[in-house]
């Protein structure tokens, strides 16, 4: 065995390799301000070259580290959109981590480390490697969201998140420990095989059902579906926006990305035994999302139920238990993340007299006193509400049009109508920002990387429209070895 | 298929694209303009009129070169758009969408001219909302795919939905708020019925869903999905009840367009999808449609009657006279057609003027109380005359364009059952009952209030706006055949799809 065979996880070994010579450096570098802002070059660099790395590993799926770890187009496509996700956020952090009095070298350090750790997730082929995953990528998360020492909210949003989290991996290790005892592997191609001898010899045995609907529920938790998605709007209103801004966008790809590859891959055959799991989770977070963020007066807390009703759309797709409905969620994920990217770089730039503001109602008059960004979030919202011809509209047709082929139209008349309540808090924000007068002006933002990003974001989302063709063509490339999934 | 422009002259020329997404160009220019607030106002103003009036001169450039005999699709033009699932991006026009793509690029600059000085802030947004609009009906009608039929048609709502919640009146947001997740509503339970077609045929290209026969017991549930959106656009009794809030608070040109196409976007869609693609639900769901009808048409009217805002009283009549329509369309009978698409043109023009006329008294005594005025004849006559000939039009008076709908609609009608026509006779009656009466209270009288008899005259801006509109509706109302010579290919098309249900084979159709 040469050196080549560790090839398919070079991206995540040079990853691996940096942050751990970051954590030295860190550990020895001068005082925080300056340190962390070189630090968070030196994590933007490394990112981007992770992606290179990524990107450049061609699409032939292959195996590294003895079955354990597995790399396809799937998961290069899921992979590039964590890091292109990592890497925006951390563009972003850059004065609000001071403004949050968040300003420490361990930030984007630990921000790698949790990239890393969803990369492995990613890419893992081993429920070992699964639980290794998502250890790697939660731990950090813990901690970031709880760095604002001096916060009682943001030390409540992590104790939370981490007491949740912990329960969430203790569920999936539970899960994964009924699936091998009662298939005898913990590789996913084995599982896989296992399982579909089963269904041959007339169905999954429960035992390896209870395991199944386990590991479910601990990635349910993980991308915030209903009903595992209580710790998200407290999470998402006590941490700091920018690591809010993270949590929604990264962490819910990973899972999202795991969840995919663990039902269609590894349970593949067994579908009969998820199926209905999958079809009552998202009917449940379209629903609780919808409801609960019509209350709300906090922009982070709405934004935290529309995640969640955004990954029950998701997971719509993802019930089709048909390939065109991996395809459908790539897209929608892709689609989703872009638009609450643009809306977290608008919150970040929220402030009043240099305090930072994060209520609905203090938009009001926005138009008028940023028309710019006004005219972006309304594009933004309008996507979120699945308004053609904005981005969002596509992410619904493909999981819809999957769930449809798949013959569970009440699903999809269930999910179009939680969308109608859905589109009305969305509307009541473009209603505050251009009906609304003027209230007490917000300031006028001065940093010039969130005002591209969000104007970046919003183009994207205007007009992919017209790169849809593409993304869909790209990805259904990518579905010849979507069999390969399994390993 | 080649655009065959003029005798001999050949080319393919996208035409349709062209005019669909000519606004949008205007968008950009108003995107840059810059200066201060008097010169961007200036300027948006403009730019917003000379680019709608060029889009309705390419427009009647196309309708100048429409072939009348053919029975298929003209101009068509087709691009690669997401080819993989079968989606695709065509356009084209026949008998049916011919009129209205010529009305909406007609009503657009009329609409832009009557808020010249009306909106009083924020007038360039106001104009992209315009132009984005302009774009999206004129797409609407020419769309040949139901995917980019459904973006065209629910794109819509977003600039609807800023144009009456922005420049709205008083009760602005509840109004907008009711319109948009009215017709969302509406619509997403058609997106899951496209998304069956869609599955169940392969294609999303309308001319080959139309020659594809359903399964009877799918084409229910697709109807009835599709019924959903196309009933609240319409709007049928019982879910009119968003149109009166969205008209009386909409400003004047957001009415204007409301009640001229977008109203029409449901007609067309029963025309386009309902009845071709789902014939055999359409004959079963006939007399439920007669029902609603009818109510709409009586009930609305008695509303109407009751109504002391005059918007208001315009919106209810706007319901009644889609009943008309809806009548018509599901009579299957080619008179009956031929007279809703008549009531639907002649409704377009009538109803955008009559809400002018309102918008036009409404901007000098910034009330629109039909109690506040009375006598308004003697203060401007000429306002009098045209507000009488629209009120007439409305009501149907022959000569008039309305008059030909109605009466091709009972005639249907007629063919239909008896009893049919009789309810939906009695609609003229109380038209002209609601219609008159306010006309007497506005306009007749002696004029006692101060107010009123210090109203300004006419300008020529409004004068301006209302001489095409009342010589459209006097010209259609004497010489009707032209428009209907016009569409009678595409409606016997519609017919055959219908009537052949029978014979059910795939080759039925516009297919091409």
């Amino acid at each position: 065995m040469g050196v080549t065979a560790f090839f398919p996880a070079i991206a995540e070994i040079f990853l691996a390799g940096v942050s751990i010579v970051l954590v030295l450096a860190a550990a020895f570098g001068g005082e925080d301000g300056k340190a962390s802002g070189l630090m968070r070059k030196l994590a933007v660099a490394s990112l981007i070259i992770t992606g290179i790395l990524v990107a450049s590993y061609g699409n032939t799926p292959s195996l590294a580290f003895g079955h354990l770890f597995m790399t396809s187009p799937f998961m290069v496509y899921m992979k590039l959109l964590v890091l292109f996700g990592a890497t925006i956020i951390l563009l972003m952090s850059r004065g609000h981590v001071a403004a949050d009095n968040i300003n420490r070298p361990e930030f984007p350090l630990l921000i790698l480390l949790s990239v890393l750790g969803m990369m492995v997730l990613i890419s893992s082929n081993d429920l070992m490697v699964l639980y290794m995953g998502i250890e790697l990528q939660s731990l950090p998360l813990y901690v970031i969201a709880a760095m604002r020492r001096d916060s009682v909210r943001s030390s409540e949003a992590g104790l939370k998140y981490f007491l949740l989290g912990a329960l969430s991996s203790g569920l999936l290790l539970y899960g994964a420990s009924l699936i091998y005892g009662f298939t005898g592997s913990t590789n996913y191609g084995e599982i896989a095989s296992s399982l579909s001898q089963d269904v041959l010899n007339g169905g999954v045995s429960s035992g390896a059902v209870i395991g199944i609907v386990f590991l479910i529920s601990g990635m349910a938790f993980k991308i915030s579906a209903a009903p595992f998605h209580m710790w998200t709007p407290d999470v998402y209103e006590g941490s700091p926006t920018i690591v809010t801004a993270f949590f929604a966008v990264v962490p819910k790809l990973a899972a999202m990305s795991l969840f995919l590859r663990v039902t269609y891959g590894m349970l593949g055959s067994a579908s009969d035994s998820w199926q209905q799991v999958v079809v009552a989770i998202a009917m449940a977070s379209m629903i609780i999302g919808a409801l609960g963020a019509i209350m709300q007066t906090d922009l982070k807390r709405l934004m935290a139920y529309s995640s969640i009703a955004h990954m029950g759309y998701a997971l719509v797709g993802m019930a089709s238990a048909q390939a065109e409905g991996i395809s459908a969620v790539m897209i929608y994920m892709a689609i989703y993340i872009v638009s609450s990217i643009g809306i977290f770089a608008l919150i970040l730039t929220l402030s009043r007299e240099g305090t930072a503001v994060t209520k609905i109602n203090d938009l009001a008059g926005y138009s008028r006193t940023h028309p710019l960004y006004a005219a972006c979030m309304l594009i933004f919202l309008f996507s979120m509400a699945g308004i053609p011809p904005l981005g969002g509209f596509f992410g619904k047709w493909f999981v819809f049009s999957a769930a449809v082929n798949a013959g569970l139209v009440p699903l999809a008349v269930f999910g179009v109508l939680s969308s109608v309540i859905g589109a009305f808090y969305y509307i009541r924000i473009i209603k505050v920002m251009y009906v609304d007068d003027v209230a007490d002006a917000l300031d006028q933002p001065d940093r010039r990387t969130n005002g591209m990003i969000i104007l970046s974001m919003a183009v994207i989302t205007a007009l992919m429209v017209f790169v849809l063709s593409s993304l869909r063509e790209g990805i259904m490339g990518t579905l010849p070895y979507i069999a390969f999934i399994a390993g | 298929m080649r655009v065959d422009l003029g005798a001999n002259m050949e080319t393919t020329w996208p035409v349709l694209t062209v005019l669909t997404f000519l606004p949008l160009i205007g968008v950009v220019f108003l995107l840059l303009i810059r200066g201060d607030e008097e010169v961007v106002v200036r300027n948006s103003r403009n730019v917003a009129l000379w680019v709608s009036s060029f889009t309705f001169l390419i427009s009647l450039l196309i309708f100048w070169h429409f072939d009348p005999t053919v029975s298929g699709y003209q101009f068509e033009d087709r691009g690669e758009w997401l080819s993989r699932d079968g989606i695709g991006y065509h356009m084209g026009v026949d008998g049916i969408s011919m009129p209205f793509v010529v009305l909406s690029a007609f009503l657009t600059p009329l609409a832009i001219l009557a808020s010249w000085h009306s909106v009083k802030f924020r007038m360039r947004e106001y104009m992209i909302a315009f132009l984005v609009l302009e774009t999206l009906m004129i797409g609407t009608f020419c769309a040949l795919d139901m995917v980019m039929f459904y973006l065209f048609f629910e794109a819509v709502l977003i600039p609807m939905f800023l144009i009456i919640g922005i420049w709205g009146g008083a009760r602005r947001v509840y109004a907008s708020f009711k319109f948009f997740l009215y017709t969302l509503f509406g619509s997403v339970l058609m997106l899951v019925a496209m998304l069956v077609m869609y599955g169940e045929a392969g294609t999303t290209n309308i001319p080959q869903l139309a020659a594809y026969a359903f399964d009877p017991s799918v084409q229910t549930w697709l109807f009835l999905a599709f019924f959903a959106s196309f009933a609240v656009k319409v709007p049928m009794w019982p879910v009119h009840t968003w149109l009166p809030d969205a008209h009386v608070e909409a400003p004047t040109a957001g009415s204007m367009i409301l009640a001229g196409i977008l109203l029409k976007m449901g007609g067309y869609g029963f025309l386009r999808f309902s009845l071709p693609m789902f014939p055999d639900a359409s004959l079963y769901f006939a007399p439920l449609v007669f029902t609603l009808s009818v109510i709409a048409v009586i009930y609305t009217s008695l509303v109407a009657l009751a109504q002391s805002d005059m918007k208001k009283l315009i919106a209810y009549s706007s319901v009644a006279h889609m009943g008309f329509v809806t009548v018509g369309i599901f009579t299957m009978t080619e008179q009956g057609i031929a007279g809703a698409m008549f009531q639907m043109i002649s409704h377009g023009l009538v109803s955008a003027a009559l809400f002018f006329a309102v918008g036009v008294v409404y901007d000098r005594l910034h009330t629109r109380e039909i109690s506040a005025y009375g006598g308004v004849a003697d203060a401007m006559p000429r306002y009098a005359v045209f507000f009488m000939f629209m009120m007439l039009a409305s009501v149907g008076l022959p000569g008039t364009s309305g008059f030909v709908g109605e009466f091709l609609v009972l005639v249907g009608a007629w063919q239909a059952s008896t009893w049919l026509a009789f309810f939906t006779a009695t609609g003229l009656v109380l038209g002209a009952t609601y219609m008159l009466w306010l006309y007497r209270r506005v306009v007749f009288g002696k004029a006692e209030k101060a107010e009123v008899i210090g109203l300004k005259p006419m300008n020529s801006r409004e004068i301006f706006i209302f001489m095409p509109l009342t010589i459209l509706v006097l010209y259609y109302g004497v010489f009707p055949t032209g428009l209907l010579d016009l569409m009678q290919p595409a409606i016997l098309n519609v017919i055959d799809q219908v009537t052949g249900v029978a014979t059910a084979d795939a080759s039925i159709g516009g297919a091409n």
